[in-house]
């Protein structure tokens, strides 16, 4: 048994791998491929709402010049959707949003696209939209999807025939009723959350060649090359053998890039012109309506607590607005359901999370997964119960959270490796209590407030992430990963694990992180915070078979035991003796003098798939490992108020996670930053509005729907991190990519409620609802 | 309707006809395969298409590539490579100043522009004159900590 040794690169702050390409501009994103002849797309897209699709006369568009393919619904009839089939290329025949695409041209430029596109005629008969959630669950409300019953879907959705409910979890745990008629105290309440949108700064944007032969090739800005390959299959009735999909550097995803989004047009459009590339993008107007967005939640929420302030009794009523299609949606109510606890332990437990279909853009993933929106309520409903019984909020939040030993609402009881957000509670009240900062003056008001976030990767229960390690002849470290760097790193963490390992320096190691599904190992999707862990984990262990394969060869050639040598400085060594081989004589196979080779490159492929996750039980959703792990954390806020107005600053933010193990400093306090100033975009200014005659969003642009800007950001944001290991993460660590935007915007609502007590119940907390809640006036509807 | 430009692009001299209607930041991108300048709202709001145009950051969406005629204009291409990196280049790199990167060669190109007109900025001032280029993944920290190393 060797003893561990001190981690030489894992924990240390190197440079970027992708770095020196971003800062030059060498990084090439789709939008940056050129392709010869490569031919621009235009999307028709619906006006309505909510309308059937009578007829749509695709003639004129095919004539109009320089037009090479046109496209639209009836070409197209597959049912499509990664959880749930109920979407397909083009509208057939019902538009359900307004935005929905309802056919598309490809032409030599453009302008001829534009221009093209304006000559393809829909005729459409008007039906009744919803767009509100308490509507559209009534039992007489229109359908949007009349057809819900029929959709195929994985036996873990459960869509209700005959209704708008695309999904519906059941939490039941204890005697909620029984349990609620012995508390002394009972506070419910109602929060919104309004449908926002991710901002990528680079739009979705797709390009797909269908050649001669008949094989489909897509370059494409997405999270999840696999995913898309699995879906465009599944879409167009394909072989998976014929599609290939490669993905180029990502500017940004935050989970809208998740699934698959333009690639079935651009595709459709391609088998119309046979050899020729097609481009198909969004402009930033449609980035904010067309493609995705986060889905909207009304949450209520009853908290019944005994003498001593615990929560025995809790009751949770999620309500999703899903917008037109449920297709990825449906598994952030899923996932919303087996967390709605959050970051406590409640032992009676009446939780419902249910999507609804309403005539709004599409929800789907977002940074976060569905928990931001519900630690919207939870948190507020924590500060609010703290302040009916008179109870600190910190001091309320520790005599209830979750810790190793506690239950979880579906039962599962947290070992010792499940990460403390007790300590992070207590870091972040340490830090807002240390630094205090004197009187702001000028009448402001100073006010401090917490909240907790907890997460844990939603995912099929066998998502496995694979890698490929091999050899350059000069010993140069190839690591394949189709896990896509989003911007979060990971190629830069893949490249420290793999050294880490073989013990080379980290600049004998090149990432091939630009994944393709031809050329590239498998990997499910770059989504819910799985990829530093799953990866990092498949990278370790295909580590040890390049090791048994070195020491093999090695081995033979020193006429010594494999087992007792060891990697050290590029070189394969006996210890025991101080006889090495270098890697480099090794790598392609080893020849002797006398001129034989033995061996061969050395090359190996290894996978990750989380182990022992159990089924929810259909109907209270109880399960020992529902989930392959939990990240836990805690973020303070003070806040400077102007009573007179209701503006307010952010002064300050301290975020503290128990991330198992800090693979990379730098990049995790990157981490930190970009989700809490993400956090306080949809905190405070974030909002995509509807105008309900039309059913347009009427602040589509970044002129009026504003995200934080270099001048929005706190003067100061403190990063802290607790490391209890994960027992099955890569050197303990577990995934924070997303947790780090959950608790912002409660954060923020309780550090003005300990500012001046108003109760905020609506995000985002603008200066006019401030001054509202502050003058007791009414939002107007 | 065409027009003939002459234009020192990143120090080398370009003479094109260009259609009066074309931007700068398609002239870069699809004329001459600069493609570091990106396009991320085309209408002025994002930053990610900032050049430098006779030293000042703009945007390239909002300047027809007609008007750049006798000017000169520097891209990302036009600053260091590998070997010879920009002191803000290195900036980024060591302050863990990019995610996805999109928007970081407008980034760089704005405090560059800032640097030449004020040597040495506080904070706030850097933040102002951050605050036409969006960033979705940084929160913007660790971009100003290393604009504050270099404003040193």
């Amino acid at each position: 048994m060797k003893t561990p040794k001190t981690p030489a690169v894992v924990g240390q702050d190197i440079q970027r791998v992708d770095g020196l390409s971003k800062v030059t501009g060498a990084s090439k994103y789709t939008g940056d491929l050129k392709f010869p002849r490569m031919l621009y797309a235009q999307v028709v897209r619906s006006p309505h709402p909510h309308a059937r699709v009578l007829n749509v006369n695709l003639d004129r568009a095919a004539r109009a010049p320089g037009v090479c393919a046109v496209a639209s619904g009836r070409d197209f009839p597959f049912h499509v959707g990664i959880y749930l089939k109920d979407q397909t290329v083009f509208a057939t025949d019902r538009v359900r949003y307004v935005g929905d695409p309802v056919a598309a041209v490809a032409a030599e430029t453009p302008a001829a696209a534009r221009e093209a596109a304006e000559l393809v005629e829909v005729e459409y008969e008007p039906l009744e939209a919803i767009y509100d959630v308490q509507q559209g669950i009534q039992p007489d409300a229109p359908r949007v999807h009349p057809d819900l019953g029929d959709y195929e879907c994985v036996p873990w959705i459960t869509p209700k025939e005959g209704t708008n409910i695309c999904n519906h979890l059941k939490v039941r745990k204890g005697d909620y009723q029984g349990a609620l008629k012995s508390c002394v105290e009972v506070v419910e309440n109602t929060f919104e959350v309004p449908q926002v949108q991710h901002v990528p700064m680079e739009p979705h944007i797709s390009v797909a060649r269908v050649d001669r032969a008949g094989k489909v090739e897509v370059h494409t800005s997405a999270q999840s090359p696999f995913t898309v390959r699995h879906l465009l299959c599944a879409c167009f009735n394909l072989s998976h053998g014929d599609v290939r999909v490669s993905v180029p550097t990502v500017g940004g995803g935050f989970g809208g890039k998740a699934g698959i989004n333009l690639e079935p047009i651009a595709v459709a459009l391609a088998m119309r012109a046979r050899g020729r590339w097609v481009r198909v993008m969004v402009d930033r107007s449609e980035e904010f309506y067309a493609v995705v967005v986060r889905q909207g939640l009304t949450a209520t929420l009853v908290t019944g607590v005994d003498r001593e302030g615990r929560v025995q009794a809790q009751k949770m009523h999620y309500l999703w607005n899903c917008g037109a299609y449920g297709g990825y949606g449906v598994n952030v109510v899923r996932a919303a359901g087996y967390t709605c606890g959050g970051a406590y332990e409640f032992p009676n437990v009446w939780g419902d999370s249910i999507g609804v279909y309403t005539n709004r853009p599409v929800g789907s993933a977002y940074r976060g997964f569905g928990m931001q929106e519900i630690h919207w309520a939870l948190e507020r409903q924590m500060d609010l119960v703290a302040g009916r019984i008179g109870m600190d909020p910190a001091e309320f939040r520790l005599k209830n959270c979750l810790g190793p030993g506690k239950q979880t609402v579906t039962g599962q009881v947290l070992d010792e490796h499940s990460g403390r957000v007790d300590l992070c509670i207590r870091k972040v009240e340490e830090r807002l209590r240390a630094d205090r900062r004197t009187d702001p003056g000028d009448g402001l008001i100073r006010g401090r407030g917490m909240a907790c976030a907890v997460k844990a990767p939603a995912m099929p229960n066998d998502a496995a992430s694979a890698v490929i390690l091999k050899f350059c002849e000069d010993a140069t470290l190839e690591v394949l990963i189709s896990g896509t760097d989003i911007g979060q790193g990971l190629q830069t963490v893949s490249a420290q694990f793999a050294a880490e390992a073989l013990d080379l320096p980290v600049e004998k190691v090149r990432v091939r992180g630009q994944p393709d599904t031809d050329l590239s190992p498998y990997d499910w999707q770059t989504v819910a915070s799985r990829q530093t862990w799953a990866t990092g984990n498949a990278i370790l262990r295909a580590a040890e078979k390049i090791k048994e394969q070195l020491f093999s060869v090695a081995a033979e050639v020193l006429g010594v035991d494999p087992g007792r040598l060891a990697l050290r400085d590029q070189a394969v060594v006996d210890p025991d003796t101080g006889r090495s081989i270098p890697l480099v004589r090794l790598v392609m196979g080893y020849q002797y003098e006398d001129g034989h080779a033995i061996g061969g490159p050395v090359a190996a492929h290894d996978s990750y798939l989380p182990e022992g996750l159990l089924f929810l039980d259909p109907e209270t959703s109880q399960s020992a490992k529902p989930v392959a792990k939990w990240t836990f954390g805690a973020q303070g806020v003070e806040v400077s108020l102007d009573p007179r107005t209701g503006q307010y600053k952010v002064d300050r933010v301290v975020a503290c996670y128990d991330v198992g193990r800090v693979i990379h400093p730098g990049l995790i306090r990157g981490q930190v930053y970009g989700g809490v100033v993400q956090g306080l975009g949809t905190g405070m200014m974030e909002e995509l509005k509807l105008d309900e005659k039309s059913g347009r969003v009427v602040n589509a642009s970044l002129m009026d729907y504003k995200i934080p800007t270099a001048s929005d950001v706190p003067g100061v944001m403190e990063a802290h991190f607790v490391e209890t290991p994960q027992a099955d993460g890569p050197f303990g660590a577990r995934g924070v990519g997303e947790h780090t935007m959950i608790p912002t915007p409660a954060a923020v609502a309780n550090a003005l409620g300990d500012a001046c007590g108003i109760q905020l119940k609506e995000m985002p907390i603008t200066a006019e609802r401030v001054w509202r809640a502050l003058n007791r006036r009414e939002d107007p509807k | 309707m065409k027009t003939d430009i002459q234009v020192r692009v990143n120090g080398v001299m370009e003479s094109r006809q260009v259609e009066g209607n074309q931007t700068l930041l398609s002239f870069l991108r699809d004329t001459l395969d600069l493609t570091g300048a990106k396009e991320g709202c085309n209408e002025g709001e994002c930053g990610a298409c900032v050049v430098l145009l006779d030293g000042v950051a703009v945007n390239s969406c909002l300047v027809l590539a007609a008007e750049v005629d006798g000017h000169s204009v520097t891209t990302i291409e036009g600053l260091g490579d590998g070997d010879d990196l920009h002191p803000l280049q290195q900036a980024f790199l060591k302050h863990h100043a990019v995610q996805c990167g999109f928007c970081t060669p407008g980034v760089i190109l704005t405090s560059i522009s800032l640097l030449e007109q004020n040597r040495n900025p506080s904070e706030q001032e850097i933040r102002e004159a951050l605050s036409g280029n969006l960033c979705r993944c940084t929160g913007y920290r660790q971009i100003i900590d290393a604009i504050r190393e270099v404003a040193k």
